[in-house]
């Protein structure tokens, strides 16, 4: 226990203070209340389930931008999604890009499937580049046209079934789909 | 001097560069304070709560480039909590009301609103230029508010911000009109772009020479815009995953880029993009390949080992020692090099070691800048770089474990940081790490005489550590210190220094309630924050100790008293 007097005094600072200090012991307490080990994960680039115990992390610690430690998350992500659709998909390597149109705009865009994990995420792709399922418009729907050249509504089937059969995305206005 | 004409001392104070000469020339008499203030173009704030923003555009009207940085450092690392504060909006409203001629804006480590970029597109006819660094807060809108308003812009510069992505419209909002863009640097920017909304950007600006794309940006679609920027300086790429026929007209367009000197971006980028940028890397002055893991090694030396004229690297550890080996071998003119980790936790295998950064010191004697991260070093490394590059004005060396000694000898690094600052005579900036004792501190206090940023972590034995460099360092401006032995004794020890610098952070360290008071009684024109964390009372128990005891200390000198908009975790003594 510390005892710090702290009043003026004619000597120099640091000299006849009646201090206990004990650092080491402090400062080893000190880092282990700053130390959280991380049960899951914001850590992509790791396949481990369980941190063993050398991986503990300390707060803050790497002083690395969160900036540069979220990119490169983004990038091993990414990179770990292309290496497992490519064991999946029949297309090796490269993305999985289809045309998205929509009723009534101008042109169309190209999506590449592969970047997505499922339909909420298509979804907000969408929205991103149409603007199509913001509150302000009526209801539109995603349709896609398969290998058989059949328009089919998206979302029936699973995510891993509709990237292979998926040739063509169209977003149509929810009076036509209906 | 009270013989010249007022107009004549202005353009006397014209030459004067340095913002420290014409704080000083303000200083001499009433005239010169009035003279100097409505001519000063350009101020710089290195804490925003050191001034009032009302009370900074009130003294100078006709400013013309501000420059605010908010957050403290140790931000970057997660260390300060979310909502401590450092809002734009403040400055930016107090501009809108004086400051009509305000053309350039930079801000780092701030909190900047949409409505506060809404506001700056709309209150200055001559903006020219937006530079933000590492802030958060606004999103793609506030951006689309600048290029639709601003229309005289020059610069868009954003910098590792962290920035709400609402779509690709905003960069559609450059008008037509818009032509006079010279740089423009998205690369933060997470959502997609439209490629044809960009490609009729760069066509109808003639004058750029800085672009930096973000990941979403095709190799076509950068192959399009190159055709249109022959004089383009400063590339920063798009992704770089596509098949190769795509990058034959990547290469063809590179080819017209006789000017470019610097790149960077490498998002994601496969090997195969590694050849077709041979033909720039004997120009290039400025490489930065740090957000790129998956290119190895092998890939990085094919290319660094061209850029015979390099004085700016950025890597990632995986170029191993063998690779900084290349570096030194060929690159004779690096003065900047930063190595990051691509592994993040503290115990990984070592990539980089001090065999890399002695490689790097006997290759390149103009080095003077350094950023590296490695898992082990020894004291002989450390004077051997010392020696080899006695010009190093910035150093900071990161060993991932904390309180790791020498490698070999199982020593503290007190010898090898010694070395670097008693050889090192322009040291302006050094972050320590490693298993250091007092000792360390007293070369620093003794020898950092040109020391303006020190950063501490794990590192020393007592107060009497923190009272060397706080009574040695003269030109010291910012402490930052986490996890140390350092007590009020250390924190009180030389209270008159803390106004003769910018700021003090402690974290983890051994300060309690009652020495931050002490602190901000004894010193009214500093602003003492203290924030604790919000744990459980148990383990406040558990410690025996001083219940009071602070977890993070942050002190700056201000002339704008307590600050109002602090919320409930900081606490102003």
């Amino acid at each position: 226990m510390e005892m710090i007097d702290a009043e003026l005094r004619l000597g120099p600072p640091g000299s006849d203070v009646n201090v206990v200090v004990q650092p080491a012991r402090t400062a080893a307490k000190r880092s282990s209340s700053a130390v959280k080990s991380e049960a899951s994960g914001t850590g992509g680039g790791n396949d481990d389930d369980a941190a063993p115990a050398s991986k503990v992390q300390v707060v803050g610690w790497p002083p690395v931008r969160a900036y540069r430690k979220n990119a490169c998350h983004a990038a091993a992500e990414a990179a770990s999604a292309r290496t497992t659709t490519k064991k999946q998909g029949e297309q090796g390597g490269g993305g999985l890009y289809v045309k998205v149109s929509m009723d009534g705009a101008p042109y169309l865009r190209k999506v590449d499937l592969r970047t997505y994990g499922g339909y909420r995420e298509l979804r907000d792709a969408l929205d991103a580049l149409f603007g199509c399922f913001s509150s302000s418009l009526p209801g539109f729907a995603i349709a896609y046209e398969d290998k058989d050249g059949d328009l089919m509504l998206a979302g029936d089937v699973p995510w891993d079934m509709f990237i292979c059969s998926c040739k063509k995305l169209r977003i149509m206005r929810g009076s036509e789909a209906r | 001097m009270t013989y010249f004409p007022e107009e004549v001392v202005e353009h006397i104070f014209s030459f004067l560069p340095l913002h420290s000469d014409r704080n000083t020339v303000s200083l001499v008499c009433r005239v010169w304070y009035e003279v100097e203030r409505l001519s000063r173009r350009a101020v710089f704030v290195g804490n925003c709560y050191a001034v009032r923003p009302e009370r900074l555009v009130q003294r100078f009207p006709n400013v013309r480039t501000l420059t605010v940085k908010g957050k403290p450092h140790f931000a970057d690392f997660n260390l300060v909590p979310p909502d401590w504060g450092g809002y734009a909006g403040p400055w930016i409203d107090a501009a809108a009301r004086s400051c009509m001629g305000l053309e350039e804006l930079r801000m780092k480590r701030m909190v900047v609103l949409d409505e506060n970029l809404e506001l700056l597109a709309r209150s200055f006819p001559r903006f020219k230029a937006l530079v933000l660094i590492s802030c958060e807060g606004f999103s793609t809108d506030g951006l689309a508010a600048i290029a639709s308003h601003c229309k005289l812009l020059r610069e868009l510069d954003l910098q590792e911000n962290d920035v709400d992505d609402h779509g690709p419209r905003w960069l559609s909002c450059f008008p037509d009109s818009c032509t006079s863009l010279v740089s423009l640097n998205f690369a933060c920017i997470k959502g997609e772009v439209n490629p044809g909304a960009l490609e009729r950007l760069v066509a109808r600006s003639p004058n750029l020479r800085s672009l930096r794309l973000n990941r979403s940006v095709s190799v076509d679609t950068l192959s399009k815009i190159l055709v249109r920027t022959p004089n383009l300086e400063d590339l920063g790429t798009g992704n770089l995953t596509d098949e190769s026929e795509s990058y034959l007209r990547l290469s063809s367009a590179l080819e017209k880029c006789k000017m470019l000197r610097s790149l960077s971006g490498f998002w994601d980028a496969s090997p195969i993009c590694v050849p077709f940028i041979y033909p720039l890397c004997h120009h290039l002055t400025g490489l930065n390949l740090s957000y790129t893991p998956t290119l190895d090694y092998s890939d990085l030396t094919k290319m660094i080992s061209r850029c015979v004229k390099l004085q700016r690297l950025w890597v990632l550890d995986c170029i191993s020692d063998k690779g900084l080996q290349v570096v030194a071998s060929s690159c004779k003119d690096l003065q900047e090099l930063r190595v990051f980790p691509s592994d993040f936790y503290v115990a990984g295998y070592s990539v980089v070691t001090e065999e890399g950064l002695v490689a790097i010191s006997s290759g390149c004697p103009k080095l003077s800048s350094l950023l590296y991260f490695c898992h082990q070093m020894t004291n002989e490394a450390l004077i051997t770089v010392a020696k080899n590059c006695p010009n190093f004005i910035r150093f900071r060396l990161c060993i991932l474990e904390p309180k790791k000694p020498d490698a070999i000898t199982n020593q503290p690094l007190d010898e090898g940081f010694g070395a670097i600052v008693r050889e090192c005579k322009g040291l302006r900036r050094l972050s320590i790490s490693g298993l250091l004792t007092d000792k360390v501190f007293m070369d620093i206090g003794k020898y950092g005489k040109q020391l303006e940023m020190l950063s501490i972590a794990f590192a020393g034995d007592s107060d009497k550590g923190m009272m060397h460099v706080m009574n040695g360092c003269k030109n010291l401006r910012k402490l930052e210190i986490r996890d140390s032995p350092f007590s009020d004794v250390a924190l009180l020890g030389n209270v008159a220094k803390y106004e003769t610098m910018r700021s003090l952070w402690m974290s983890g360290c051994n300060v309690t309630l009652k020495g931050c008071q002490v602190l901000a009684t004894k010193m009214p024109m500093l602003n003492v924050e203290i924030m604790n964390e919000l744990d459980e009372s148990s383990e406040m128990e558990e410690n025996h100790g001083d219940p009071s005891r602070v977890d993070k200390l942050y002190v700056y000198r201000t002339t704008a008293g307590a600050r109002n908009d602090a919320p409930d975790f900081v606490k102003i003594l």
